[in-house]
This record gives structure tokens, C-alpha cells and sequence, in this order.
């Protein structure tokens, strides 16, 4: 990293530098933290796929639990879901949303280097503060808020701190408009620290213990936690790598975002009609009829403002469908909407309460959850740490853009070996739980249900290998990126088009 | 008509947070407020009591292994699930669950009705080694569970915590919260088991774990697991009974 700084530019500086530079026509952007973030998102990035694999093999073959407590499916999965979402998508949205917020508004993150310092340590030790303690059996059991309550505190310090820095930046924008990714982002930080702190209150047994009790019970606290739950889903794997694909997209094809009004109108109903979608989780529970509706009514709703934002996406390419052959990160990037569509139509159809009826409690639901996380949320972090680490490291190119595409052929076929494994299993197992014989009983014991899941439960653990496996040819890529090399291809493809590569350079 | 322009949220970004945190805070507020409000949320019906220290106790442990990542614990209203489980679930059966364990995957079976379906001696031999009561499961081994002490000298102070978020302990509860816990896992002790029994109805009383000399974790998790379902008595409900 030392070594990177002298070409990586004006970064680093002190905040009596950033001071006067700010004046200047380049201000002093910090991109040392993003450069921290971003080899943080790499890191645990592999960490949640590995944590994932080794799970997946778990459910194919249980002798791999081991009998340890800590190496138990129940302790792990609760680690892969946090570092999947926490810790790798964490780290994307902090690295991305830090890059864009400076670039967006021609002004160096408020707070200066210090407090930037403290918001990258302050996340990495909620991690793994959290995941230690998932390993060790400290969890309150409510999905993807499994982090005790000294963690909790410990994250909103830091979250309102992200909050300050980013409003911050915005405040001293030397932009009259605050570009469209920045609402996305923000509205990612503002509802996560909602959702966190409501759904997280509790009662401590002992200051000096671990252990708490929720404050809320039965079915108020399940729907508290559902609301938390999709809008985790909604504001921190949606809106907030929405943000990334308004300026990464447009970036990376040289094209503007495709329709102003369609992201005024995306952003507004988006985050308006998300947040009533959790009790789609809850369907045919005790929860209330009418919020079972309500929830379900409003996730079919969803269904529109989420294509609308795919439609702006992909249309950004207008002009520029001819980079898909030659760009493997714009590929990654693209695929991810796509992705992103194919699971937004899914999950409302998955709300519609006879099809819920049958999805509810299977893989059906693992399938569809990394369609999204797989697919939409790791590929366009994916484009983004590709299209990141030259600039940050002032490098002219990537290492190599054929190993890129490597990564994305096999990345892919991961995916859909996962994804299709999980819609056989799932909906194979919810029929056989209904179905009676000719006598009129139920036909299948459920650990017969369990027997059935056997070779897609190996299937979908291929496809989490082949995932793992895209991802450290990624790791190899950028780290021969920040070494400064170039492989074969890059050579040849910087002679062919030297012009126009060298003009690119020069703006980054 | 005054003529709004999003230009100005896009200049101004306090009004956007403002405008964003009201955008978002509607949906929640609308569904969860009344939750708490209307009555018929909670339908009232006899026998649902807080755990008992030994039960709660046991929910700790199930709570620590993350159980809930496989099995929920709501039987839906299905012919198939009620069936294969027991009546449906209802809402005041968690009213002092703290957090709830509804789940949201069933790589195993639903345990909201799984008490007194076994035997204790069945669920101890499943738990240290599922697959040689069932061959063909995919559960893992807790046979830990069975050397581990239960400790929790600090019993009270649990349940001190629970009647803070609202479940109905009395002071007296609390204070026999200890001796009540040792007694429920040993039947054969000089203990007042009518007085633990007058508390906490239908609280199973059993040496859980087959080793009578010492209080283990596995007796904990055993006792809550033979409690889920049983408080209430659905032969004294109809359906009209359940009718809003």
C-alpha cells in the first residue's frame, strides 16, 4: 500500500492540507480508507463464501459438524450470513459509497482522515466482535440481528458516525445537486440505523454478561423482527448497492444513467413501499391476518419500482451493448441487474400467500435469497472492487481482464447449479410434506422429506465451490493489479488501443 | 397549486434526509403499532405461564446452538401440519417468548408441539448422536451438552430480566428461582415440588439427562423441549372457541 501511494495521487493528506487543497480545482479525497475497505471487502468476502461451503457440506454430510460446539450448522450459519451480509457487503457499500460520495461532490470526507480511520476499525471490530461471538454461542436468535447487545451499542456508535462523515461530505459538496446514488446511500444509512436500534432493544441479565432479553415478545417482536429482517434485505443489500449501480454502471459503460425522472421516481418508491413488505415472512403464522395482506399486497407492489430501477440499469447501456463482449466488469456489473431482476420478480411472487404456503420453510427461499446475494449483491461488488482497485492503486489497467472473465463464467455456473438445486429441493420438499397416500395419511415421514434433499444438498455445495473458487481468482487478479503487473492480455490490448486506454487513464 | 420541484430535495441534503427517515418510518408504524393496540392480536387462552428456571434455562441453550436455523417452532393452519404437528399455533403461546423462535426454515421439524411427543430418554440419545435414533437425518451431534455443568447460579437475575420486558414473575418466582431449577431435574431430592409444580403447571419433573448426581446442560435443553406445545390444553377448545 506504501508502495501505491506516490501514483495513486492526492490521497492521505493531513486535514490541514485537505484544508487548502479544497480550494483548489482536485481536492484532497481520502482514499486511503476506501482502499482499506475495499481490501477489507475482498478479505471477508472469501471468509463468507468459504463459512458458506463448509456449511453447505454440512447439510450433505453431517459428520463434518464435527460433534464440537463451536463447529456446530447451528453456530456457523449465523457466521456465514453475517459475514455474507455484514462483513462483505459492509465493506462494498462503505468502500463504494465513500468513493462515490467524494467523487459526486468534488469534497474530501468530512471528519477528516481520523474519523475515516475510526469508522474502518470501529466496522472490522463489530465484526469481529459478532463473529466470535457466534462461534463461542453468543446470539439473541434473531436472523441476520444475532449480535449481542454491548455489539449492538458498538455498531451504532459507528453507524452514526457513518452518517455524520457521508451528510457531512454532502454538506460541503462543491456540486449544486447531490447525484443520484448519494440518495440511496443515504437512505441505506438512515433506515439500517432505524432498523438496528428498534429491533434491537433489550434488557441485559448483568452489565458484565452478555446475555439480554428482547423487549418485545411473541408475535410483536416477530414482526418487529421481520421488519428489520427484509429491510436489512432492502436498504442494506438493495438500496445500498443500488447506489453503487448508479455510478459504477454509468462509469464503467461512459454512458449517463439512462432516465433522470425513472431514479427520482425509483428511489421514492422504492424506499416507500419496502419497508411494508416483512410480514410476507409471516404468513400463515400468528400473526394477524390482516398484516399478513398488507405485507403481501405491498411485496407485489415492490415488484415495479424494482424493475424500474433494473429497466434504468440496463438501459444505461444504451449505446455502449457492444463493451458486454469486450468488458468482463461491466459484464459482472450488467449480469448483477439482471440477477437483480430475476430475484425481484421472484420474491413477490413468493409473497402470494398459496405460493407461500408451499415455499415457506424450504430451500426455495435459500435459493431465491442467493439468487439475490449471489448474483446481484456479490457480482456488482464484484464490477465495483474490479473497476475500484486500478484507480485507487493508480494502476492503468487490471492485472489481467481474461482471468476476470474466468471469474465470471464460473462464478456463473456456480449460481446456477446453487439456484436451481435449491428451487428442485425446495419445492420438493414442501409437496412431499402435503402429500397424503390413497388412504387418506400423510405419505412421507419427514425424515424421508430430509433423505430426498441428500444430492442437491451436494449439488448446491458444487455450486458454492465453483463461487469460492471465482472469488480467489479474483483475489489473485487484484492483488497482481496492486502489485503493478500486467499479464499477456492486458499487454497486447494496451498496444492494440493505446489512444483511447491512455485517455481513460488520464481522467481516473 | 404551489409548484414542488425534487430539485430542491436534490440541493439540500438535510430536507432529504428528513423527507427520506419520514418515507420510510410510515410502512412499520402502519403494521406494528397496531399489533400492540388491537386486542384480538393475542387471543386469550388458559395455561400459557412463563418458562420455568429450568426451561428457561434449556431455552438459553437452544437459543446458544442456533437451533432456530432449522426448526421452527409455528405450526401452520394446514391439514398437512396439523397433522404431522399438532393444532395450529397460537399467537399467545409466545406472549412471553423473549425474542420469539418462530423460525423461518424447517431443515428439520417443527418443535412448537414437539413436548412430551418423546421420551426424555429418546430426546438425550438424539442429541448426543441423531442419526442413531434416525439414520437419516442431518442434525448434528450435541453430545457435549451431556458433560457440560448447567451452572447458572445466576438464574434469578434471568428472570429478573424477563419481568423487566414484561413476562408476569413473581417476587416469589424469583426468589425460589435457583432451588427451583435444581429441583425440576432431580424428582428424587428433598425439594418442594408441589410449590415448583403450583408455579409452573405441567413443568416437567425428570432427571432429563439419566445422570442423577449432577444438573447438565442436556437436562435444561430436554426440560424445555418437553414443555413446547403442552401449556395449553386443546381438548378443552373448539374451533368456535378460536373464532375472533
Amino acid at each position: 500500500m506504501v508502495a501505491a501511494t506516490a501514483e495513486a495521487g492526492p490521497d492521505g493528506v493531513g486535514a490541514g492540507a485537505g484544508e487548502a487543497a479544497r480550494s483548489q480545482q482536485s481536492p484532497a479525497y481520502n482514499m486511503t480508507v476506501v482502499r482499506q475497505f475495499t481490501l477489507a471487502t475482498a478479505f471477508w468476502g472469501i471468509a463468507a463464501f468459504l463459512v458458506g461451503v463448509v456449511i453447505a457440506l454440512q447439510l450433505a454430510f453431517p459428520v463434518l459438524n464435527l460433534d464440537l460446539p463451536w463447529t456446530s450448522f447451528g453456530r456457523l450459519r449465523p457466521l456465514h450470513t453475517s459475514a455474507a451480509v455484514f462483513a462483505f457487503g459492509g465493506n462494498a457499500l462503505f468502500a463504494t459509497s465513500l468513493y462515490v460520495v467524494q467523487r459526486t461532490c468534488r469534497a474530501p470526507l468530512w471528519g477528516g482522515p481520523s474519523l475515516a480511520s475510526f469508522l474502518f476499525w470501529g466496522y472490522q471490530v463489530f465484526i469481529v466482535l459478532a463473529g466470535t461471538g457466534y462461534v463461542m454461542g453468543i446470539t439473541q436468535s434473531k436472523e441476520y440481528a444475532e449480535p449481542e447487545w454491548y455489539v449492538d451499542i458498538w455498531l451504532t456508535i459507528v453507524w452514526v458516525i457513518y452518517l455524520l462523515v457521508y451528510t457531512g461530505t454532502i454538506l460541503r459538496r462543491k456540486e449544486p445537486h447531490i447525484y443520484v446514488a448519494n440518495w440511496f446511500f443515504l437512505a441505506f444509512i438512515i433506515t439500517v440505523a432505524m432498523l438496528h436500534i428498534v429491533n434491537n432493544l433489550a434488557v441485559p441479565v448483568s452489565w458484565a454478561g452478555a446475555k439480554s432479553y428482547i423487549l418485545w415478545a411473541g408475535v410483536q417482536d416477530a414482526l418487529t423482527q421481520w421488519w428489520y429482517g427484509h429491510n436489512a434485505v432492502g436498504f442494506f443489500l438493495t438500496a445500498g448497492f443500488l447506489g453503487i449501480m448508479y455510478y459504477f454502471i454509468p462509469k464503467r459503460a461512459e454512458r449517463p444513467v439512462y432516465s433522470y425522472r425513472l431514479s427520482v421516481i425509483h428511489f421514492w418508491s422504492l424506499i416507500f413501499l419496502y419497508i411494508w413488505a416483512g410480514p410476507h415472512h409471516l404468513h400463515y403464522t400468528a400473526l394477524p391476518d390482516w398484516a399478513q395482506s398488507l405485507g403481501m399486497m405491498f411485496s407485489v407492489m415492490l415488484w415495479m419500482p424494482s424493475w424500474g430501477g433494473m429497466i434504468n440499469g440496463l438501459m444505461t447501456l444504451s449505446g455502449a451493448w457492444d463493451k458486454l463482449r469486450t468488458d468482463p466488469v461491466l459484464r459482472f456489473l450488467v449480469a448483477s441487474v439482471g440477477f437483480y431482476g430475476m430475484s425481484t420478480f421472484e420474491g413477490p411472487v413468493m409473497s402470494i400467500k398459496p405460493v407461500n404456503a408451499l415455499s415457506h420453510y424450504t430451500d426455495w427461499t435459500v435459493g431465491h435469497v442467493h439468487s439475490g446475494a449471489l448474483g446481484w449483491v456479490a457480482f456488482i461488488s464484484f464490477g465495483a472492487l474490479y473497476f475500484l482497485v486500478p484507480k485507487l492503486w493508480g494502476r492503468r489497467e487490471l492485472f489481467s481482464l481474461k482471468l476476470v472473465s474466468y471469474h465470471f463464467w464460473i462464478a456463473t455456473l456456480g449460481i446456477v447449479l446453487y439456484i436451481t438445486s435449491m428451487w428442485i429441493s425446495g419445492i420438493m420438499q414442501g409437496l412431499m410434506w402435503r402429500a397424503y397416500n390413497d388412504l387418506g395419511f400423510l405419505q412421507y415421514r419427514f425424515v424421508e422429506t430430509v433423505e430426498a434433499m441428500h444430492p442437491y444438498y451436494v449439488i448446491r455445495a458444487f455450486g458454492g465451490i465453483l463461487f469460492l473458487i471465482g472469488a480467489l481468482l479474483m483475489i489473485y487478479n487484484l492483488y497482481r493489479t496492486i502489485r503493478g503487473n500486467y499479464a499477456d492480455d492486458q499487454v497486447s490490448a494496451y498496444e492494440a488501443s493505446q489512444p483511447s486506454r491512455a485517455g481513460a487513464a488520464a481522467t481516473a | 397549486m404551489a409548484k414542488f420541484s425534487h430539485a430542491i430535495l436534490e440541493k439540500n441534503v438535510i430536507l432529504l434526509a428528513i423527507a427520506t427517515l419520514i418515507t420510510v418510518s410510515i410502512g412499520g408504524l402502519v403494521e406494528i403499532v397496531p399489533l400492540y393496540t388491537i386486542k384480538s392480536t393475542i387471543e386469550p387462552v388458559k395455561g400459557v405461564r412463563p418458562y420455568s428456571p429450568l426451561e428457561l434455562a434449556g431455552r438459553q441453550i437452544y437459543i446458544r446452538e442456533g437451533c432456530y436455523n432449522c426448526h421452527s417452532q409455528m405450526v401452520r393452519p394446514f391439514r398437512d401440519e396439523v397433522e404431522r404437528y399438532g393444532p395450529y399455533s397460537l399467537a399467545a403461546e409466545s406472549m412471553y417468548d423473549h425474542p420469539f423462535q418462530w423460525g423461518s426454515k424447517r431443515t428439520g421439524p417443527d418443535l412448537a408441539r414437539v413436548g412430551g411427543k418423546y421420551s426424555n430418554a429418546w430426546q438425550v440419545q438424539h442429541l448426543v448422536d441423531p442419526r442413531s435414533v434416525e439414520p437419516g437425518s442431518v442434525m448434528p451431534p450435541y453430545s457435549f451438552l451431556l458433560r457440560r455443568k448447567l451452572g447458572r447460579e445466576d438464574i434469578a437475575r434471568h428472570l429478573q430480566a424477563n419481568k423487566a420486558v414484561g413476562v408476569p414473575y413473581t417476587p416469589a418466582m424469583i426468589a425460589a428461582a435457583y432451588a427451583d431449577m435444581v429441583a425440576q431435574a432431580d424428582p428424587e431430592g428433598d425439594h418442594d415440588h408441589d410449590a415448583l409444580l403450583e408455579r409452573y403447571p405441567k413443568a416437567m419433573i425428570a432427571d432429563f439427562d439419566g445422570k442423577p448426581e449432577e444438573l447438565t446442560e442436556m437436562d435444561a435443553l430436554v426440560a424445555y423441549l418437553q414443555i413446547l406445545g403442552r401449556m395449553v390444553d386443546f381438548k378443552k377448545y373448539t374451533v368456535k372457541d378460536l373464532q375472533q
